[in-house]
């Protein structure tokens, strides 16, 4: 489903985000990148997103090239990936549920697939009471639950997290993997960066570990070694 | 075939609603922005107030002008024994110049009644008339230019040698230095404020380019958002061109307000020192062009500079 084929990412000379990374991610698998900071994650993440482009290599989603996507192309190849991001990335104009809502008017939904998918995506992640309070008044797990809401609601193929818990105590951490977990589960692959060691150990999924732009391990049911 | 009118009639019903949320969510940020948006009014205000102004401004000095122009005549004074004849034969010779708008002739009766008319109640001046015996008075051609540059000419045409025999003499040189004057004034009143209309229309794009450019620099990160969501560049900048356009309207209308007003109340104050002119009746009978350029102004401004703002933060 997604490849990464000898991709490599220089910013400048003495800065090489990525080297020579090839790996394949298979549909609805659980992936967790893992790595110090700097090693990359965010990196490839961006790639996945087309946010950058590769200075060599190819990255392949569902048989198209990443880097290859026209500039006039990108929202709509962008509604097939929900993303979710350390610092949560929600609209602070808008409400929670106009939030979630937004990525749904974002691929033209219709109103009643809107009054009808908002309520159960803001269910599962127990956000129902919250509806119609704003990002700044609500707990930082909260606002990740939001943010995950937001990247399911178009029932993308993949779900990007990059270090969705890097804000949050280890309860809440562990409350937001058991939500993707969910997600996984039910059929979407979901890519997890991370370098919160429990969270990884407690999963039991494949880990792709990076250590200073290169893939160094890449294990089934892997483990945080660093 | 069927499944291309399906898509067809799928990608209107997308276009709609698509509209229906960009107005919508241009409306509800008006709102929410209230702060910014008050002070992007403000400053549309001011432009096309100032617009409006100028404009006003035209209408009142071409009026001062015009009465200015009508003062500035010429009179050719004809010798005491000159025939009726000759003076309409020089007359018209003059209708032939094509810089001649209107010739007038007053005939030494005529000079002599309206002296009387004017004078009635002077007994001074009705006692040396008296005195004198018998007319004094010459009969003259009152000669108006369409434009005050052209007075010379018409001089050096009487001046020939032709007419030497029948003119006493020309009224113009006694009158030449307010008329050139007058000439020098309105040409260069027009030349300041074209100019001043130019700059002002440049200070104005500057300003409410970067009120706009401000508004929308604070949401410059939630517009990267919606890059990465996956909204069109259209979704986004869709709702600041509606906040623009409504800021346009918002500001047009209470402009409008303000500039009757303003010429409602100034118009009696004005008419003292310029009588017949009234700006108020000027307002009104040109009331839908000043709506016109009150509208074009306001909302083509918040169009151009809300869309000069957003380009360089669409680039995600």
């Amino acid at each position: 489903m997604i490849s990464f084929q000898h991709v490599t990412k220089i910013y400048s000379c003495n800065s090489i985000a990525l080297e020579d990374v090839s790996f394949e991610v298979k549909e609805r698998e659980f992936i967790s990148l893992v790595g110090k900071s700097g090693a990359g994650k965010t990196t490839l993440l961006k790639l996945l997103l087309a946010e950058e482009k590769p200075t060599q290599g190819k990255i392949f989603f569902e048989g198209k090239n990443i880097p290859e996507i026209k500039p006039s192309r990108l929202p709509e190849f962008r509604r097939e990936i929900g993303a979710v991001f350390q610092d949560y990335k929600l609209l602070p104009s808008k409400t929670t549920y106009e939030n979630i809502a937004y990525a749904l008017e974002v691929v033209g939904a219709s109103d009643q697939e809107i009054n009808r998918d908002v309520p159960k995506v803001l269910e599962i992640v127990g956000l129902t009471e919250k509806a119609n309070n704003f990002p700044a008044e609500l707990s930082g797990g909260e606002r990740q639950r939001a943010a995950i809401a937001r990247a399911l609601i178009h029932r993308p193929e993949v779900i990007l997290a990059d270090e969705p818990t890097g804000n949050l105590d280890p309860y809440h951490s562990l409350d937001i993997i058991q939500l993707l977990l969910k997600i996984q589960e039910m059929g979407t692959t979901v890519i997890l960066a991370t370098h919160n060691k429990e969270v990884i150990n407690s999963l039991g999924k494949r880990v792709i570990t990076l250590e200073k732009g290169r893939v160094i391990r890449d294990e089934e049911k892997g483990r945080f070694i660093l | 075939m069927r499944k291309k009118e399906d898509l067809y009639y799928k990608h209107q019903i997308y276009m709609f609603t698509s509209l229906k949320r960009i107005i919508k969510s241009g409306c509800r940020g008006f709102f929410r922005d209230g702060g910014l948006m008050i002070a992007t009014v403000f400053v549309l205000i001011l432009v096309i107030i100032l617009a409006t102004s100028l404009f006003l401004f035209s209408g009142v000095s071409q009026f001062i002008i015009a009465l200015v122009e009508e003062k500035a005549d010429i009179s050719v004074y004809f010798k005491e024994d000159a025939m009726e004849v000759d003076i309409f034969e020089v007359k018209e010779e003059l209708t032939k110049i094509p810089e001649v708008k209107e010739i007038k002739y007053v005939s030494q009766e005529r000079a002599l009644d309206d002296f009387i008319e004017r004078h009635k109640e002077n007994p001074i001046l009705m006692a040396s008339l008296a005195e004198v015996g018998h007319n004094p008075f010459l009969a003259s051609l009152n000669i108006m230019a369409s434009d005050p540059g052209q007075y010379q000419n018409i001089v050096s045409f009487l001046e020939a040698p032709d007419f030497t025999a029948l003119v006493e003499k020309v009224d113009y040189y006694e009158r030449r230095p307010v008329i050139e004057r007058i000439f020098s004034i309105t040409s260069t009143a027009n030349k300041v404020f074209i100019f001043l209309s130019i700059i002002l229309a440049i200070v104005a794009i500057l300003v409410t380019f970067n009120t706009t450019r401000l508004a929308i620099y604070n949401t410059r990160e939630e517009i990267k958002i919606q890059r990465l969501v996956g909204a069109s560049s259209w979704f986004i900048r869709g709702p600041f061109l509606i906040q623009g356009i409504l800021a346009g309207i918002l500001a047009a209308l209470t402009s409008l307000a303000l500039v009757s007003l303003i010429t409602w109340f100034l118009s009696p104050k004005i008419e003292v020192f310029f009588p017949g002119l009234n700006i108020f009746e000027f307002f009104s009978v040109n009331i839908w062009q000043i709506i016109l350029i009150q509208f074009a102004t306001g909302i083509l401004l918040g169009i151009i500079s809300s869309s000069l703002a957003i380009r360089k933060y669409l680039r995600v």
